[in-house]
């Protein structure tokens, strides 16, 4: 599929006619942007306000003085009872989350890819056909057995058990194998003529190649270990395990229960703190992201 | 295939061995674990396990409530399926066709692809709320009295809207995409053979989309199907009571809350069948999309 640029040419019809319908379309464009917009900048306007006031009149129009406050609070001060749920110590397990998850896969995608596409193999239908069937059952089909048997490998509460059962699919693997495929076969050709063996032709040859491929993997899956919350809300049961985005869960009970004021500010903190990181990366290098997603549709 | 690779023996195998290790131990284990399980019935404390036949599956299709949220799931996923898509299609028609300010609003239309789904529910919450919610007002003021979590239907209103607003920038990045990949030629052509925008459309835009409507069709539903979880579960903040939920969402609160192993791993089974079913019917439709191209 073609990158998405800005090639569209503008229909040659009558002026008026026109005029009147890119009226009509810039309005159903910014109507959509601004759905997409308001309902996060509530977020950002409660989280500026006193929770006395949003407990009162909810989201007003008017931006308070508490972001700094409630950025402090939010960050520093733990809301669970352990004391290690702070809002920092969350967003380092959702890095460690979202990285490790995003290097797992990538590197252990390329070298299965690698493996298929480059050497040929007795089992290779085999192993091809074991690796592509988990392609078919996300991991929510089978998320009890999951759980029991991270638990029998005591691996509840590790960074290993958050992150390596969501490795095991075969998404990346399936799209290296593609790209790989792409490649020219002469490319080996001339590498083995050269003297190169399978590593350095995989390492001097294939990886510089990848470059753009592997960025854009990168960013997919990095943001979707990132936004990861039902496997994190069953593996980690110890605050100091939260990431942000199971830490929500949490947030939402608190905000539920109790006779206090619930604290509209710091709850509505944690919830940007927990969307800016992949927001930033998407909105950034958009185009890889763009070109990665959509490579994934073949 | 490649026909040119190298010879060695040992070592694909050992590049193959992690991704193998992984698989077998989280996703080929607890799958056959889920079957196994099917079959048994959990002693509530922990005391070992009765071996009771189809007897789960039996329970399972004698349930109301079973039925009731089967039947939750399939409205549901109808039409965030079809508004998501509908919507999606509107604004990347739109986007293609702007000349000023084009990029802008791509990136305007797309960015909430990176938000949780979780943080997306948490955001309904808040519109939602039952004293001050910007919609609940907005909703009040036309004479309907929009209650979250105490009635059915007002519920299962605020996680299609949800649901829908988290999956329109995905299925808009692939329909703009999709409608740049036709060639100049062909617009021009279809300029000059049909004077009416919408008859453009729907002649010749359209049916050159179906590819990848196709695909996003698939992926609208696993979306539905799985994804959705966060919002659910934020929505009815962590109490499902009365409320509506998806056949995931029952799995998760049978097995890990109710402590009903051989139930909720008889429902993974049934939910596993449908997702094979449905991959099997996409390959069969990638398989004559080839053909004709």
């Amino acid at each position: 599929m073609a990158d998405i640029s800005l090639s569209a040419a503008a229909p040659v019809v009558p002026r008026r006619r026109f005029r009147w319908s890119t009226v009509v379309d810039h309005a159903i464009l910014i109507t959509g942007a601004l759905i997409m917009f308001l309902p996060l900048l509530i977020l950002v306007q409660t989280a500026s306000t006193p929770d006395v006031e949003t407990m009162k009149y909810g989201p007003g129009l008017y931006f308070g003085d508490q972001l700094d406050d409630n950025f402090r609070k939010a960050l520093f001060e733990a809301s669970g009872f352990s004391g290690e749920n702070t809002g920092l110590a969350m967003f380092k397990n959702s890095m460690i989350l979202g990285l490790g998850f995003a290097f797992g896969k990538i590197i252990i995608g390329m070298m299965a890819a690698y493996a298929i596409v480059y050497f040929r193999l007795r089992f290779a239908t085999f192993a091809f056909w074991l690796i592509f069937t988990t392609l078919l059952l996300p991991l929510e089909v089978r998320i009890l057995p999951s759980y029991e048997i991270t638990q029998k490998l005591g691996l509840l509460n590790t960074y290993t058990g958050l992150i390596v059962p969501l490795i095991a699919s075969a998404t990346a693997t399936f799209f290296f194998r593609q790209f790989f495929r792409s490649v020219p076969e002469e490319l080996v050709e001339a590498a083995r003529i050269d003297g190169a063996g399978p590593v350095k032709f995989f390492i001097d040859i294939l990886v510089p190649l990848s470059q753009t491929m592997i960025a854009a993997m990168f960013i997919i899956m990095f943001v979707y270990g990132w936004n990861q919350y039902l496997w994190p809300t069953m593996v980690t049961t110890e605050e100091g395990m939260y990431t942000l985005v199971r830490g929500i869960k949490q947030i939402v009970q608190v905000l539920q229960g109790g006779n206090e004021i619930p604290e509209y500010g710091r709850a509505n903190v944690l919830a940007i703190i927990a969307v800016l990181p992949p927001v930033a990366i998407v909105i950034f290098f958009q185009s890889w992201f763009v070109k990665g997603l959509t490579e994934s549709d073949k | 295939m490649k026909r040119a690779g190298f010879a060695s023996r040992w070592l694909p195998i050992l590049l193959l061995v992690p991704q193998l290790s992984i698989i077998l131990v989280f996703f080929y284990w607890p799958a056959a674990y889920a079957v196994k399980s099917s079959f048994y019935l959990q002693d509530p404390f922990g005391f070992g396990q009765t071996f009771v036949g189809l007897e789960n599956y039996a329970s399972l299709s004698n349930s109301a409530e079973y039925f009731k949220v089967t039947n939750f799931t399939v409205i549901f996923t109808v039409l965030v399926t079809f508004f998501s898509l509908a919507l999606a299609l509107l604004l990347a028609v739109k986007a293609d066709k702007v000349i000023r300010g084009a990029k802008t609003y791509r990136t305007l239309l797309m960015w909430v692809y990176a938000v949780a789904p979780p943080v997306a529910g948490f955001v309904g919450l808040l519109l939602f709320n039952q004293r001050w919610g910007p919609l609940t007002e907005f909703f009040g003021s036309l004479g309907w009295d929009f209650n979250l979590r105490a009635d059915y239907f007002d519920t299962a209103f605020a996680m299609v809207v949800v649901s829908v607003w988290k999956q329109v920038p995905v299925n808009f990045i692939f329909f703009l995409s999709g409608l740049q990949s036709i060639p100049k030629s062909v617009r021009e052509a279809a300029l000059i053979d049909n004077r009416s925008a919408s008859g453009r459309f729907w002649d010749v835009t359209f049916p050159l989309l179906a590819p990848t409507g196709f695909f996003l069709l698939i992926i609208n539903i696993t979306y539905a199907l799985f994804d959705t979880f966060g919002v659910i579960d934020t929505l009815v903040q962590g109490e499902p009571g009365n409320n509506p939920m998806t056949l995931v969402y029952k799995v998760y609160v049978d097995g890990f809350r109710g402590n009903d192993l051989g139930g909720s791993s008889a429902q993974s089974v049934v939910l596993m069948v449908l997702v094979l079913a449905l991959t099997v019917f996409q390959f069969r439709m990638v398989e004559k999309r080839i053909h004709y191209t």
